[in-house]
């Protein structure tokens, strides 16, 4: 199946820093057909790095996208069934508008010029997107990590327009060691003398600053078991230690290879821009509470963590399932076992998807 | 304390899901109500109960594998300790909180007992009966912890850290307080009407707060 990234432009976004964009445009993919009652629409929301080529192959690159595994025929978002959508979030640099967009106002990037965005102001645009594609209600929300942030946020939010929200390896609130993360990636980046206050766009981009964000990012992302399992101490096409600062280990090699990836798909400053969103993230805004965020919810949940997955870990997850349970909400939620840490949800797939595939179905006699 | 007065019936109870305290609980169940399966395992009983009685069936499970298959089999199951988890839900959020032959392997018995009853409009307790005359005659027998068909474990590795009679819960709900709106007692399939704290392999009690 291969598929076309397209796109909407919309007149303009209001945004939760009173800030404004003129005009804003979102791109997406759908697979799969949405039926004549429009009611089997699910829309995945990706997460820091992703875009919206989340399933299929690429007509434009050839490459699959990034949960082919868990989005297809037959699948756990399975598109015989699902009329399943992905967008770009806002502030990204994958055909959404986001800081690397030329400013109508200026013709150059915005760069920092670029408001501050929020991961409401992610969910506001896709409200947009569905508005446009004509449907009212989403038969469910799902989504990783930042992608869980925006299925949370769009069961607190638009409680009317949301059957169902899965809501994986994520929290309610970043922590401060997620924030603290992803700072240090943010300091990595403006350390880098190429990022130039934000202005790289007409020059060399930050590539060692972000390839080092990149870098962090990835060990978070893995667990100390699945280091060992995968690296261990192997050292790097030699047989002793090079007594020098060239690659001796492997899991060097596989660090500075995805660094150096990572440079050649993704823009600083979205970097910096979509780290903060994360970072401002807390259901507990404006109230205090989140049980009293969870009051007007009315979807069903799953909530799903991953046992090794020590960046987002279980008790974000189980903090979220005690807030439902105390609002006498409808949720399902099991810590699925993993060695792969955080990138559990995007590898480690089997289980997971049984229970979505069984939790969807369910939603769906329910529902439709 | 006066002694509950067994439902009466035809003399075999027919099987649900292969238990015939499973016929017995689902019979109990008014339809289109809402269910709190404490000990749920892979959902199998909330499942039927949601396909032929319409009920909003929820589950706890303390077992990863079991919350996963009870999820996959479209139950709103979620890992948690019923010890732990009750004191969430707010007064009578449930028509129903169901404990399967789980009250001897709580921490926490009297405790689970009284959030049940509070959680659920009634509550619903099938229990092992301690008192079942093998169980007597193995410990007087041997002199060792009894195993029986009904309690198979050794007592190093037996989840049953509570052991309880058909009298003792009698005795239980008279203390609390608690309304005993049904009982049953089964030996196998059979219906145990006579002696029952002594012929009864399973107990099941539908009771309510006063």
């Amino acid at each position: 199946m291969t598929v076309d990234t397209q796109a909407v432009e919309f007149d303009s976004i209001s945004l939760e820093s009173g800030a404004k964009l003129t005009p804003v445009s979102i791109a997406y993919e759908t697979y799969g057909a949405l039926n004549a009652s429009k009611s089997n629409a699910i829309l995945i929301l990706h997460a820091f790095s992703g875009d919206a080529h989340a399933a299929g192959i690429s007509h434009e690159t050839g490459k699959p996208g990034w949960w082919d595994n868990t989005i297809g025929p037959g699948k756990a978002f399975d598109t015989d069934k699902y009329f399943v959508i992905c967008s770009n979030v806002l502030g990204g640099c994958q055909g959404t508008t986001g800081p690397a967009s030329i400013n109508p106002q200026t013709g150059c990037p915005y760069g920092m010029s670029f408001p501050v965005i929020t991961i409401g102001d992610m969910v506001r645009l896709q409200t947009m997107l569905v508005d446009h594609l004509g449907i009212e209600r989403l038969l469910a929300v799902a989504g990783g990590s930042m992608g869980g942030m925006q299925a949370l946020e769009w069961a607190v939010s638009y409680p009317d327009r949301v059957i169902a929200a899965i809501p994986i390896a994520t929290t309610a609130r970043h922590s401060p060691q997620q924030i603290a993360f992803n700072e240090v990636g943010r300091q990595a980046i403006m350390a880098d003398p190429d990022w130039c206050e934000g202005n790289y766009y007409s020059g060399k981009p930050p590539g060692r600053g972000l390839a080092i964000a990149r870098m962090i990012g990835h060990i978070t992302y893995m667990s100390d078991e699945s280091m060992r399992e995968k690296f261990g101490r192997r050292l790097r096409e030699k047989e002793k230690f090079g007594f020098d600062f060239s690659v001796d280990f492997e899991v060097e090699s596989y660090l500075r290879y995805r660094g150096s990836q990572f440079v050649t798909r993704f823009d600083a400053n979205s970097y910096l821009y979509i780290t903060k969103a994360e970072d401002y993230f807390d259901l507990t805004n404006p109230t205090g509470s989140l049980t009293a965020a969870f009051q007007k919810v009315t979807s069903r949940f799953l909530v799903i963590s991953f046992s090794s997955d020590w960046l987002y870990p279980s008790y974000q997850s189980e903090e979220i399932v005690r807030v439902l349970r105390r609002a006498n909400r409808n949720v399902a939620y099991c810590e699925l076992p993993s060695n792969y840490g955080h990138d559990a949800f995007l590898v480690d797939v089997a289980e997971q998807s049984d229970v979505i595939r069984g939790f969807l179905a369910s939603t769906c006699k329910e529902n439709i | 304390m006066p002694a509950a007065v067994p439902v009466k019936g035809k003399p075999f109870v027919r099987q649900l899901l292969g238990r015939s305290d499973f016929a017995i609980i689902s019979d109990i169940v008014e339809p289109g109500t809402q269910v709190l399966d404490l000990g749920c395992g892979d959902g199998e009983l909330l499942e039927w109960l949601a396909e032929n009685k319409g009920v909003e069936a929820r589950g706890v499970e303390i077992s990863p594998a079991k919350v996963q298959r009870a999820i996959a089999r479209g139950v709103s199951a979620y890992q948690g300790d019923i010890d732990e988890v009750l004191p969430d839900y707010p007064d009578h959020a449930f028509d129903y909180v169901i404990l399967s032959q789980t009250l001897q392997e709580t921490r926490q018995p009297l405790k689970v007992v009284r959030e049940m009853v509070r959680v659920g409009r009634r509550a619903i307790v099938a229990f092992p009966n301690f008192g079942h005359w093998p169980v007597r005659l193995a410990l007087l027998g041997t002199g060792r912890a009894p195993k029986t068909k009904l309690f198979p474990h050794d007592w190093y590795d037996s989840p049953n850290i509570h052991f309880l009679t058909v009298h003792d819960f009698d005795q239980l709900a008279g203390k609390e307080g608690l309304v005993i709106e049904r009982c049953y007692f089964l030996a196998g399939r059979r219906r145990v009407t006579f002696l029952p704290n002594l012929l009864a392999e399973v107990a099941v009690y539908l009771v309510r707060r006063r």
